[in-house]
């Protein structure tokens, strides 16, 4: 008997809620749009805020209804926006990718440190202390912040205490740049590849004291870029990405290397027999390395070559060449 | 103080749901590591208690003691608790659009909590007035949330400190959880309320 009751009883409690919940099912349905399912699916789901909504869904939802780009997403890129853009019908271009880069090279050997830090080990504890423990108040603190904060993996510290940017991970979100609290890091596009390694406004002795690579604000970078690209700003140059060519000019010519070369082997030049020794490459070449006289055929000094290819690009007759660039990937 | 206040008081402090009466402790320890997420977490809790003892009172005083049904309590509370949570996440990703995407995740999970099943009990056992178990429901509910953001900063602050490598993790946090709980030990006898 009391078996039987037991069943009508847990029976009945299970079926009545089935059947509230299917009533409810139907009266609370909410119609998504299979468009925005759709674009979430392809999203990467870091809810990384890049593209300036609170997370993927919020973003796909924006989209759907036509109320945002559809190209905004960083991490995704190009891919992504190409697929959004066929659910929705339309041709799109994926905004420029950018990765993220350290303006500060001022490892455990280059920059000394003021005082000893025992602290938690985070760079914003650190920072609290009067700007942190390192002599240099511009540099970034070592301790990590960064790769905390990183939602793709790509930041790590490396041994000489900096973090390490892995530029095939790095989707140029810019939460890095942002959490950072000296602002060492910044977005540079992806197809530059030389940038400032330091974040120094000061000037001279001033830098020289604190960090064997620090940037001592001369000029020099500024005097040589063929582009008029860099440009001196409170003792720090500025490189303009829109005019800068990654020649590699300035990296080579800065006395404290403070400028850093993402190419990792440049390529070298060669004249061919098509060259009338016109004599151009002579004037353009800032580090004496083609020599020759006029009227013969020149000769590309292989020690002084960097690869720049400003002979490259001012040869009338199309006689040089660029050979051996197998560093020019990550 | 009414009585009212006592249970409220006792549900909140005195008899903590997590630390005196170690209910819940899943998610006091799976989603005390931020801050946000420990206190979108203790809103649903607190939500999704409240709601679950009134049913769960009418349920039991009007169907199962009539029909002497007492035993099946357990199976049948746990079927409307997780009825109840999957009703609420319609009615609020309907009505309520905003709190549905604060409370995310955490709506359905509360369908495996121990604390929303052993308020629903307690309230039985206690023999509370409707009026009595809402106000059990959400003092307890408040007092989770309360120990769940607690613990979430000092969570976030041991992340930042040098532990022994063997205490990394949930076993530092255990120790903290039992100094925490030590010192709510201090809110016995408040009001006269005894454990």
């Amino acid at each position: 008997m009391i078996v039987i009751k037991a069943l009508i009883g847990l029976g009945g409690v299970g079926l009545i809620m089935g059947i509230i919940l299917a009533i409810a099912y139907q009266k609370f349905r909410v119609e998504v749009d299979p468009k925005e399912e759709k674009i979430r699916e392809i999203l990467p789901g870091a809810n990384c805020g890049a593209c300036g909504y609170v997370n993927c869904d919020t973003y796909a939802h924006a989209v759907a209804t036509g109320e945002a780009e559809p190209n905004l997403c960083i991490p995704g890129g190009s891919e992504v926006a190409a697929r959004i853009g066929e659910i929705l019908g339309v041709e799109l271009e994926a905004k420029e990718k950018m990765i993220s880069c350290l303006n500060c090279q001022g490892s455990i050997e280059v920059a000394p440190e003021r005082y000893d830090y025992h602290g938690p080990k985070d760079c914003r504890s650190s920072y609290i202390l009067l700007g942190g423990y390192k002599a240099c108040t511009y540099g970034c603190l070592r301790m990590g912040h960064c790769v905390e904060v990183c939602p793709f993996d790509a930041i790590e510290l490396g041994p000489e205490g900096l973090p390490v940017i892995d530029p095939k991970k790095c989707t140029g979100c810019g939460i890095c740049v942002e959490e950072c609290p000296k602002g060492v890091l910044s977005l540079v596009p992806y197809e530059q590849k030389v940038y400032i390694g330091c974040a120094s406004h000061d000037r001279g002795k001033k830098v020289k004291d604190v960090c064997k690579k620090g940037c001592i604000g001369c000029g020099i970078c500024a005097k040589v870029c063929p582009f008029d690209a860099i440009e001196l700003v409170d003792n720090l140059p500025v490189i303009d990405y829109k005019k800068c060519v990654s020649c590699g000019i300035c990296v080579h010519k800065c006395p404290t290397k403070a400028i850093v070369d993402r190419v990792k082997v440049r390529p070298y030049a060669i004249i061919s027999t098509k060259c009338d020794g016109c004599g151009e490459c002579v004037k353009v070449c800032q580090f004496k390395a083609i020599e020759g006289e006029e009227g013969k055929r020149h000769r590309v000094i292989r020690e002084n070559c960097i690869g720049c290819g400003m002979c490259f690009r001012v040869c009338p007759v199309g006689a040089i060449t660029m050979a051996g660039a197998l560093g020019y990937e990550d | 103080m009414s009585d009212l206040g006592v249970i409220f008081i006792g549900a909140f402090l005195v008899n903590n749901i997590v630390l005196m009466r170690f209910l819940g402790l899943c998610p006091f320890f799976g989603v005390s590591t931020r801050f946000e997420s420990a206190l979108g977490m203790g809103m649903a809790v607190i939500f999704v208690m409240t709601m679950a003892s009134w049913i769960t009172w009418f349920l039991y005083h009007v169907i199962l003691l009539p029909m002497e049904l007492i035993f099946l309590r357990t199976a049948v509370f746990i079927l409307v608790i997780a009825s109840l949570v999957q009703l609420v996440e319609m009615f609020l990703k309907k009505s309520v659009p905003a709190l549905y995407s604060a409370l995310g995740i955490y709506l359905p999970l509360i369908t495996t909590n121990c604390a929303i099943l052993a308020v629903t009990f307690l309230n039985i056992d206690y023999e509370f007035s409707p009026l009595e178990a809402t106000t059990f429901a959400i003092g307890t509910g408040i007092g989770f949330t309360m120990v769940l953001l607690i613990f979430a900063s000092i969570r976030e602050r041991l992340d930042l400190y040098p532990i022994p490598r063997s205490l990394k993790g949930h076993a530092i946090a255990f120790i903290a959880a039992s100094l925490v709980s030590l010192a709510f030990l201090g809110f016995v006898g408040l009001f006269g309320i005894a454990l």
